[in-house]
């Protein structure tokens, strides 16, 4: 795997200097890539890992699976783009399986999601089925653990 | 009641481990961010770990073998021939023992006789010179320098031998200074050890972790020296499994048939969970070993690079995961450099000097800690040394 990439997607904080240092290579060449990679696309964003659930109680956040029936002339991209429309909507995903989109919806209470899905989502054109599951915890996101923060704590014992 | 005249006077003479003062205050202190530790600071690849569970599960809780399971002598050997191109028996040139320290402390007993000479290269690991010492040598130290990479060099060598020298003592990838030893130093080492007729305990427990492309070498798979010498190693460094207790040491038969009597008279057998997950380790963990060498590498690479850029010039090691840089422009010693740094920034680092006296004007520096960390660490040594600097200007 690309280790500038890997690098950056665990910590977007490093510095190019550092960055440079790492991987070992010069500092210039380390900006031009990342400046490329943002060109491309293939870097589209920055964003911090929140845990929202320390900080804001009323958050929710569900998983909303869509059985739909793709159209004609464009299959599933129409009705992808009519779900990606509604800022109540994270992510929107095209799955192999029993159902055809995995939607990731945020709400600020469970009632407010339901009454979501039932008034905007399920009444879409197309719309065959939905199927709802509320986040009740997480205890891993992005491959970071907010479980037992307590696990960074170092329980290596002074030997020699 | 006096109990030091109960106690063994030799034993009483043996000075405590240098690290452990360091560690000591740093346990008595808040908020230390210590670069202190020589573990893998990665827990054990959990399909390892899993294995010993597994054999838990199943009820095997009894001792093994003395020379250990022979599907693990089958594995540990076999890794030595695809990664070092050394063949051994697994039943007659193998013992698995409780870490690579018990290795070292069983091959130094049944070689050395009382007045023996042992060659040991400084700095080094803390455990060789009292070690030899238990087993009744002379410890005899031959001081590597910054100026070789901190290698050791056949010249030293030759000097320090004399009628009485028994056996040379080659710790690298070296615990504390990071040095390697390539094959064209190991070949000039050889011809000295050969025309002397002596013996080598290689420690080779950093084995797998060795940068920049260099593969580590073990001298035995020099010409002439498979038959002169034991090689120690184990699944501590290699696979973060400091905490299950197992090395090996591998060697001419007769030699580790004298190490098995002892161990298994000391011992009795490594323990049988962790050699349940050894066997997992050296079948299924090759992407592991590979994994978390390329994470230390990063590390590595920033630490060197964080020492020299705040003026504390820092040789390239090459393996294990510690860094060696030279405070001697601050114009302290080494102790004090690092109680100085711990009190007023409280970062813990070991003086040079817990590792030999030519370690003085240098201190360890262990990157076995995650980039995070290491970054703050580095930020408080870097204010450190700019405080130092003003003083000496001021």
């Amino acid at each position: 795997m690309n280790k500038l990439l890997q690098l950056l997607s665990t910590n977007s904080t490093f510095s190019t200097a550092e960055l440079s240092a790492m991987l070992g290579e010069p500092e210039d060449y380390i900006k031009a890539q990342i400046k490329e990679y943002e060109m491309q696309g293939v870097i589209k964003g920055y964003q911090a890992v929140v845990d929202w659930e320390d900080i804001d109680d009323s958050y929710v956040e569900a998983m909303i699976e869509l059985k739909v029936s793709p159209k004609r002339e464009t299959g599933f991209d129409d009705m992808a783009q009519m779900c990606m429309a509604f800022d109540e909507v994270e992510s929107v995903y095209l799955m192999a399986g029993v159902y055809d989109f995995l939607l990731i919806v945020k709400g600020e209470s469970m009632q407010d999601i339901a009454m979501f899905v039932a008034k905007k989502l399920s009444t879409i054109d197309g719309v065959i089925s939905t199927g709802t599951h509320f986040i009740l915890r997480r205890y891993k996101d992005r491959g970071m653990n907010l479980f037992d923060p307590d696990k960074q704590a170092d329980e290596r014992s002074l030997i020699l | 009641m006096d109990y030091s005249n109960y106690l063994n006077k030799s034993i009483q003479s043996v000075s405590p481990s240098g690290i452990r003062k360091f560690f000591d205050i740093a346990n008595e202190m808040d908020d230390v961010i210590s670069l202190s530790i020589g573990e893998p600071d990665f827990q054990t690849p959990w399909h390892i770990r899993d294995e010993g569970i597994h054999s838990l599960i199943k009820g095997k809780t009894w001792y093994s073998p003395n020379r250990g399971f022979s599907d693990l002598l089958k594995e540990v050997t076999r890794y030595y021939e695809r990664r070092f191109n050394l063949t051994y028996s697994p039943s007659e040139q193998t013992l698995v023992t409780v870490g690579g320290s018990e290795a070292i402390d069983l091959a130094l007993r049944v070689l050395v006789q009382p007045g023996d000479e042992v060659i040991i290269p400084q700095p080094s690991f803390v455990c060789y010179e009292p070690l030899a010492v238990m087993a009744g040598g002379v410890p005899v130290i031959i001081n590597t320098k910054n100026e070789d990479n901190f290698r050791l060099k056949a010249d030293d060598l030759r000097a320090a031998i004399t009628p009485k020298t028994k056996l040379l003592v080659l710790p690298f990838p070296n615990n504390p200074t990071g040095a390697i030893m390539e094959r064209h130093d190991l070949e000039e080492i050889a011809k000295v050890v050969k025309e002397h007729d002596l013996l080598v305990l290689s420690d080779e427990i950093y084995s797998e972790l060795t940068y920049g492309g260099r593969n580590h070498v073990s001298i035995a798979s020099v010409d002439g020296m498979y038959e002169r010498t034991v090689v120690i190693n184990g699944f501590s460094k290699s696979y973060a499994m400091t905490g299950w207790r197992l090395g090996y040491a591998l060697g001419p038969a007769p030699i580790i048939g004298q190490m098995t009597k002892l161990h298994q008279y000391g011992i009795m057998s490594a323990p049988t969970t962790a050699q349940y997950a050894a066997i997992e380790a050296l079948k299924h963990g090759d992407r592991d070993v590979k994994r978390m060498r390329d994470e230390y590498d990063m590390r590595r690479r920033l630490v060197v690079d964080g020492f020299n850029d705040m003026g504390l010039s820092c040789f390239e090691p090459l393996g294990a995961f510690y860094v060696f840089p030279c405070i001697k422009s601050t114009g302290l010693g080494s102790e004090e450099f690092c109680t100085r740094l711990i009190m007023e920034k409280h970062v813990a680092v070991v003086p040079g000097t817990a590792f030999g006296e030519c370690g003085d004007g240098f201190v360890r520096v262990s990157y076995s800690y995650s980039l995070k960390h290491l970054k703050i660490a580095l930020e408080r040594i870097r204010e450190f040394v700019k405080e130092l600097k003003d003083e000496n200007n001021g």
